[in-house]
This record gives C-alpha cells, sequence and structure tokens, in this order.
C-alpha cells in the first residue's frame, strides 16, 4: 500500500493495485470475479459492494434462466447453490378490473417459455456467489461504495472506495476516513441499472453514441409470506392490463418460492406521459385485483424494495468497454423485457469480460479496451437474446400492451423461426425523462387509500426495505440546479419527483406560504428512478456512505 | 493493561424485526445481521484506552456461530489486535443464555488474565442485561453498569453511570467488569485499508466444548408474539366533536 495525495481538503488516502478492480457484487461482477480466478488464481481480484453486505442491495424477480451458472459452476447443485425451486407452473393473464383471462402459452414463441428455470432470491443467489468467489481468493468488501474514478490520463485506473464520515456540509467530521485508491489494470463496472460510476464513463467515454437512448422500468417488489394452503412452490405468474391499462406500460409477477413465501412485483415503464402517474400507487391498487387479493389475503407483507430496471435492449446497449475497462450487465443494460430476464446476461457478460481481461493482462497489456469482450456480448449469446426481442418494448410504447402483445409475438416468432424481423430494428426515441407530459394536459389520478392490509402507504412498506443512511452526510441525491424542481418541475410538472419515487423520498411542503421542494434522502432505496425519469433532468444520484441504503433480505 | 471484550452478533437495528410463523422465536434467517452496538461501543473505548496509552492488548471475543466470525473481524478492522470466536451453535436461532456466556467468558478471562473486561450493557437482541454482571458474579469480580464515562488511574476504574434521573460515579478496583451505555463514545469506522489489514490478524477458533462448559438451554421460551397492532386514529372537526367522541369511547 502506498499513499497518494487528493485534491481535496481531506488527509492522504491509501492506494492499493489489484489486477482487475470489480465494482459492484451482483451477479455480473460475481461472476467476472470467480472466472477471472478460474482462469489464473494468481490474479489479484477485489470486488466492492455498496451494501452493507452482499445481497443487500440486490433486487430481482427472478426467474433465473441458469444459462450463466451452468457456464461458471457446472455443479452449482452440487455446491449447494440456493436455487430449488424449479418453475413448474407458468401462467400469463390479461387483467380487467374486476376479470383475468389466461392468455394460453401455445402461441409464445420458445424463447418466452419458463421450463428448465427456477425462481430464485437473487440476493441469496449472490450471497452464495460470493462466498463462492471467497473460496477461490476474491477479496469481497461489503459496506465500501466507490464514489470516484481513480483517471490516469485518458484511461480509467481505479476508483475510490470507502470514504466515511463528511458531515452535513461536507467538511471532514471527527471519524472521517479518507478511503482507498484501488487500481487495476482493468476496471469492470457491474452497477446495476443507472450505477452511479457507469453514468460518469459513458457520458467521459461517449459511449451511447450511435445508440438509441437507454429506456428503463421501475420495479417494485414485495414479500409475504401466505396462507400454506394457497400457496403452490414452482409457480409462476405474470399480469398485464389493468391497472395500468393505457396509462403506462408495465405489469406484474407472482413467483411462488419455498417457504410459503411469494415475490409480488410490479414494474411500470418509465416512459409514461401523466406526470400524476404514481407507479407505486399502481402497484398497491392492483394487489386489489381479485386474482391477486385471494391470494394474499390472510398473509403477511415481510418486506419491501424497488429498483429500476433497464429495457431499452439491443438498440440500447451502448458501447461497452473503454480505455482500462468495460460496462457488465445491467450497468450497460442487457435485459430481455419480454422474457422479464436479465441475471442470465449479467452472469454470461461477467463470464465474457473476465475472460477478455484475463486474456489481456496473459498478453501483458493494461488499461486499453477489452475489445473482445465487446465482441462477445454482440456476437454471442448475449446479443442472440436480445435481437430475438428488440421490437416488442418500442411496439408495446407505440401501440400499448394488447396490440404490441399480438405484434411482438408475431415478430419473436419472426425472429426465431426466421432470424429477421418484419420491423427491421425499431427506434425507442425519446429517452424516459423527455417523455413525461405537461401537468396542463393530463388529468390527476386519485388512487384508492391503502387499507393496511394488502395495500400500504409509502412510508410504512419503506420501514421493511430496512433502508437507513447516516444523517450527518451529505445528501446524495444532487440537484444541478436547486431552483429546478419549484421553478420548472412544480410549475409545470406538478413536480412528478412527489410520485414516481417508490420510497418517498422528494416531498414539496409549504414553507411561509411558498412550496419547497423536501429530499429525504435518509428513505433511498437506491432505486436510481430520480436520476432516471426527473423532466429536467436534473437530479444526478451518487453513492451515499457504504453501509447505507436497503437491508433487503431475500430479495 | 490488557482489556477484554466481548461481542455478540446481532439482527442488524435496522431490520424491521419479524415472528417466525411457529412463533418459537424471531426470523434470523435472511437477515442481515452485524455486531451488536453496545458492543461495538465496547470495542471502541477499549481501543482507545490503548491508544491513549493505558491499554496494551485488546482482544475480542464472540460465542455463537461460525458466521460470528464476521463480528470480530469488523473489531479487529476497528483496532483490536486478536480475537477468538468459540463456536456454540450451528443454528443462528439457537440462543446462548447469559448464565452459559458468563460461564464461558469466565474461562477465557481465566485463561487471558485480562485486567478490564468491556462489555456492552445489553444486546438489543433479547435485552437482557446480564451477561455482565454474571460474569462478575462468577469471577469474585468488580463491576459497573452502564458507563457513560470512564477513566483509569492506579489500578481503579471511575466509572460515571447513567442512573435514572442522573449520573452516578463510582470507583472500581480492578481487574474489573464494566459495561458501557450509548453515551460512552462514538464508534468510528471499519476503515477499507484496516479491514484490509484486519485479515492478517490472529483469530483463534475454539468450541463451547473445549471449555467444557454446559450451554443447555435453562429457560424455555413459550411462545413469542409481535406488539399488537395499533387502532387506527381517528380526525375530528371540532373540539365539540372531539368531546362527544371521547365520551363515546367512556374516557370522560
Amino acid at each position: 500500500m502506498s499513499q497518494t495525495s487528493n485534491e481535496t481538503d481531506a488527509p492522504l488516502r491509501e492506494s492499493i493495485d489489484y489486477d482487475v478492480v470489480i465494482v459492484g457484487a451482483g451477479p455480473s461482477g460475481l461472476s467476472a470475479a470467480i472466472r477471472l480466478k478460474q482462469l489464473d488464481p494468481n490474479l489479484e481480484v477485489v470486488v466492492l459492494e455498496k451494501g452493507s453486505e452482499v445481497g443487500a442491495h440486490i433486487l430481482s424477480g427472478a426467474v433465473l434462466d441458469p444459462i450463466g451458472l451452468d457456464r461458471l459452476i457446472p455443479d452449482w447443485k452440487e455446491k449447494s447453490a440456493p436455487i430449488k425451486t424449479a418453475v413448474t407452473e407458468d401462467h400469463f393473464l390479461f387483467l380487467t378490473d374486476k376479470r383475468s383471462v389466461r392468455i394460453p402459452n401455445w402461441p409464445m414463441p420458445k424463447l418466452m417459455s419458463n421450463h428448465g428455470n427456477y425462481i430464485v432470491s437473487m440476493g441469496n443467489v449472490c450471497r452464495w456467489l460470493a462466498e463462492q468467489a471467497e473460496e477461490l481468493g476474491v477479496e469481497v468488501f461489503p459496506g465500501m461504495a466507490a464514489s470516484e474514478l481513480v483517471m490516469e490520463g485518458d484511461r480509467v485506473a481505479g476508483v475510490v472506495a470507502g470514504e466515511f464520515g463528511r458531515e452535513a456540509d461536507g467538511s471532514i467530521g471527527a471519524n472521517y476516513e479518507a478511503g482507498m485508491e484501488l487500481r487495476g489494470k482493468y476496471v469492470l463496472l457491474g452497477e446495476g441499472v443507472r450505477g452511479s460510476l457507469s453514468k460518469i464513463v459513458i457520458d467521459k467515454f461517449n459511449l451511447s453514441e450511435g445508440h438509441e437512448p437507454q429506456k428503463f422500468g421501475l420495479g417494485m417488489k414485495e414479500i409475504w409470506e401466505i396462507d400454506p394452503s394457497k400457496h403452490k412452490e414452482g409457480t409462476v405468474q405474470h399480469t398485464m392490463g389493468w391497472p395500468l391499462n393505457s396509462n403506462a406500460g408495465g405489469g406484474s409477477f407472482i413467483y411462488h418460492i419455498e417457504n410459503n413465501q411469494v415475490y409480488v412485483g410490479f414494474v411500470v415503464h418509465l416512459n409514461y406521459e401523466n406526470p400524476y402517474l404514481s407507479p407505486y400507487m399502481e402497484f398497491q391498487r392492483f394487489k386489489h385485483h381479485p386474482a391477486v387479493a385471494d391470494l394474499l389475503e390472510g398473509g403477511k407483507r415481510i418486506a419491501y424494495g424497488a429498483r429500476a430496471i433497464s429495457e431499452g435492449g439491443l438498440q440500447s446497449l451502448p458501447k461497452l468497454t473503454f480505455a482500462g475497462g468495460a460496462l457488465l450487465g445491467c450497468s450497460a443494460g442487457m435485459v430481455n423485457v419480454p422474457r422479464i430476464k436479465g441475471n442470465h446476461n449479467a452472469m454470461l457478460s461477467g463470464i465474457a469480460a473476465a475472460e477478455a481481461a484475463a486474456m489481456a493482462i496473459s498478453e501483458g497489456r493494461e488499461g486499453d479496451e477489452l475489445t473482445d469482450y465487446e465482441t462477445a456480448v454482440r456476437d454471442g449469446d448475449i446479443g442472440d437474446d436480445l435481437k430475438k426481442v428488440r421490437n416488442v418494448k418500442p411496439l408495446w410504447a407505440k401501440w400499448g400492451a394488447l396490440a404490441s402483445t399480438v405484434l411482438g409475438g408475431l415478430d419473436m416468432w419472426t425472429n426465431s423461426l426466421l432470424g429477421l424481423s418484419v420491423f427491421g430494428t425499431l427506434k425507442h426515441g425519446k429517452n424516459d425523462a423527455q417523455a413525461t407530459g405537461e401537468a396542463k394536459d393530463f388529468a390527476e389520478i386519485t388512487y384508492p387509500k391503502p387499507d393496511g392490509i394488502l395495500s400500504f402507504d409509502r412510508l410504512t412498506n419503506v420501514s421493511f426495505a430496512a433502508t437507513n443512511h447516516e444523517e450527518s452526510q451529505p445528501c446524495h441525491l444532487k440537484l444541478a440546479d436547486p431552483s429546478v424542481p419549484i421553478a420548472v418541475n412544480l410549475a409545470k410538472y406538478a413536480e412528478p419527483a412527489q410520485r414516481y419515487c417508490p420510497a418517498g423520498v422528494y416531498e414539496i411542503v409549504e414553507k411561509a406560504g411558498a412550496p419547497e421542494f423536501v429530499i429525504n434522502f435518509q428513505n433511498c432505496v437506491h432505486c436510481k428512478t430520480c436520476d432516471i425519469k426527473d423532466p429536467s433532468q436534473n437530479i444526478t444520484w451518487t453513492t451515499p456512505q457504504g453501509g447505507d441504503g436497503p437491508n433487503y433480505p431475500n430479495m | 493493561m490488557k482489556i477484554l471484550v466481548p461481542v455478540k452478533r446481532v439482527i442488524d437495528y435496522n431490520v424491521k424485526v419479524r415472528v417466525k410463523a411457529d412463533e418459537s422465536s424471531v426470523e434470523l434467517a435472511n437477515v442481515k445481521m452485524s455486531i451488536n452496538p453496545f458492543d461495538e461501543i465496547a470495542v471502541e473505548e477499549a481501543i482507545r484506552l490503548k491508544e491513549k496509552g493505558v491499554a496494551s492488548e485488546v482482544v475480542v471475543v464472540t460465542i455463537g456461530v461460525k458466521k460470528s466470525e464476521d463480528v470480530l473481524r469488523t473489531a479487529l478492522a476497528m483496532g483490536a489486535d486478536r480475537a477468538i470466536l468459540i463456536e456454540a451453535a450451528d443454528d443462528v436461532h439457537t440462543d446462548i443464555e447469559p448464565l452459559a456466556v458468563a460461564k464461558l467468558l469466565a474461562k477465557v478471562a481465566e485463561a487471558e488474565t485480562p485486567d478490564l473486561i468491556l462489555a456492552g450493557k445489553q444486546a438489543i437482541d433479547n435485552d437482557m442485561n446480564a451477561t455482565g454482571q454474571m460474569l462478575g458474579a462468577l469471577l469474585g469480580w468488580g463491576q459497573a453498569t452502564s458507563a457513560s464515562a470512564l477513566e483509569i488511574t492506579d489500578g481503579v476504574a471511575r466509572v460515571t453511570r447513567e442512573v435514572d434521573g442522573g449520573l452516578q460515579v463510582v470507583d472500581v478496583n480492578m481487574p474489573a467488569i464494566v459495561t458501557c451505555d450509548l453515551r460512552l463514545n462514538e464508534p468510528r469506522y471499519a476503515s477499507l485499508p484496516n479491514i484490509m489489514k484486519a485479515k492478517k490478524k490472529s483469530l483463534a477458533a475454539t468450541t463451547a466444548a473445549e471449555y467444557g462448559v454446559d450451554i443447555t438451554p435453562r429457560l424455555t421460551v413459550v411462545k413469542t408474539v409481535e406488539p399488537a397492532a395499533r387502532a387506527a386514529g381517528e380526525i375530528v372537526g371540532s373540539v365539540e366533536e372531539l368531546k362527544a367522541k371521547l365520551k363515546e369511547a367512556g374516557v370522560v
């Protein structure tokens, strides 16, 4: 370890060299770490995780296609991976406000089938992957947020992690720790959707140039413990239609996992126009549909969380490499929207990046671009997976849920059978912030009051995310211009931050007769929606102190 | 001077505690666990005494499942010198009762001969507030509980205790046991460089059986229940209405 100076008022910070520095202990980052050590046990590999423990910030459905895991750890069953619930039943329903219509499985292309997939807690899968990585000698440090890039000329040479103890005004507190520079021959960013360092890198290296804007959804999830007589382990159910109807794209998932638990989730595409829409309240209202309420009645909600999802698919996939590193998984955006899956691609991308990095290091290279990785993703399984479904999301945005199901289904068939699309490749057009319409053009939406049994008010639910932030630290949600929320967003868009945030972070309060914008950053569950959906694109999500944020159980 | 600090791995204070479906205990599977906050304060105080030159060595010890090693690593990263893990259970739901813990700690104290044992005043999981006192009795040492300030001079620990309605200052001859309250200090962060260095510090693993202590529970948990949910409130429009409602409820 050596000492380097930094430009701020902070004391000297230490620096340490690794072969590969990985940001984020999610499926992509841990897969990369494991593959690196499998290829060369002598490589020094470190994984940094901002959550208080591995899995604390992982939120995913999840139905896992084990293709990535099979390739990474073929004997995962013998190694007691927490992957026990095979999908046995797969239902797809279209909801109206009182009724549900089951859409049969036969017209769906094979790629939509969940046969051979598993219902998992991705948080637990990541906890297990971290154990596998540590056994191979990977250093995994949870509770350490990577907050800055270390640049060396035009290349990324590392990150700064583990700075603690700044006061609310940014000054150095009594227990200040300067953090540490972790330098690597390559830096792999596996931060998940809208990663704070990934966003800087995408911007700095112009990685989105020539690609469509990234599109997003907001996923919210509750874990319920239900009446054992209603529990059918292995059952997967997805719905479309009510309550979103034409207001927004999206839908729900209900997965019956072990121990009488069900994962109840709801996704709202963030390209919705009506600024009065509340994704959170749509989710709460959804649970009152007879098809859902019957299942949950007598049960207990035991956890809640939310996380943005990348939905842009192949068109929006930015360039993946930059001098000194690469974007993994959803830091780039590798979710297959109609399959409602991304973990398999995240793992495959981690493996591919590791293979490219290990090769480069063995050739004595460092700090350049891992172009083999980019090729492996685009021309390999991930590219294949995303290519067949590339038009589903734009069709949905254009035609709505029902029509796009038919058109998108047709398109997936032609792609699967003929390898081509009648639509070519459709564009997304606007990003999700720009898609937001002005308040004057829309009607307010009145949501039913949560009943406290099936539906809950936002702050009550947030307490089930076990989120916490050290209060005496600078607010990690940065406004480029502090006047915008009131002057622009409130005036024009009725400040949708009050509603799109699934954790109730943003409020407009009256103070001395004037509206004031309040940021309750302590409630933040790190979903990144504000960074995406603010119509003025005025909010930047930066990482708070390591260990802060939600403490998700088996999400 | 040598300080021994017992620490416990407990459910993290941010977690919404939930009762297991069979009501046998609270749910600990898939739940974030951390060092007991009062124990963290004890570790911090011990390290400060070492930094001041009052103590020469800080030894931390924990009793529990194998994973309890995590809280020892935290203490080592904060600045403790070495650690002892006493494995006493396979299942995280197995609670080792205060008397069993105190007996095991007494054995450790006999072997380590510390001058001071600094412990948390209680663990936030079951709030027993008993281990320190039992340990004092078993060792025949003086004890001072709920310390909010601590000063050591010439073999005497001067402890300021938080008591109902004020503070009490007591002197205890060492070796002694002092249990720590919330306001004693604000623990430091375990920094990344120190976590890395802590990986190289000594952590001795042993088992309860090796100390010959019977840890069979003496208490039976009959039932664990959540607090009753608060009934919904009602907003009234006027003082008159409030009076009427209160009458209706038979309160006035």
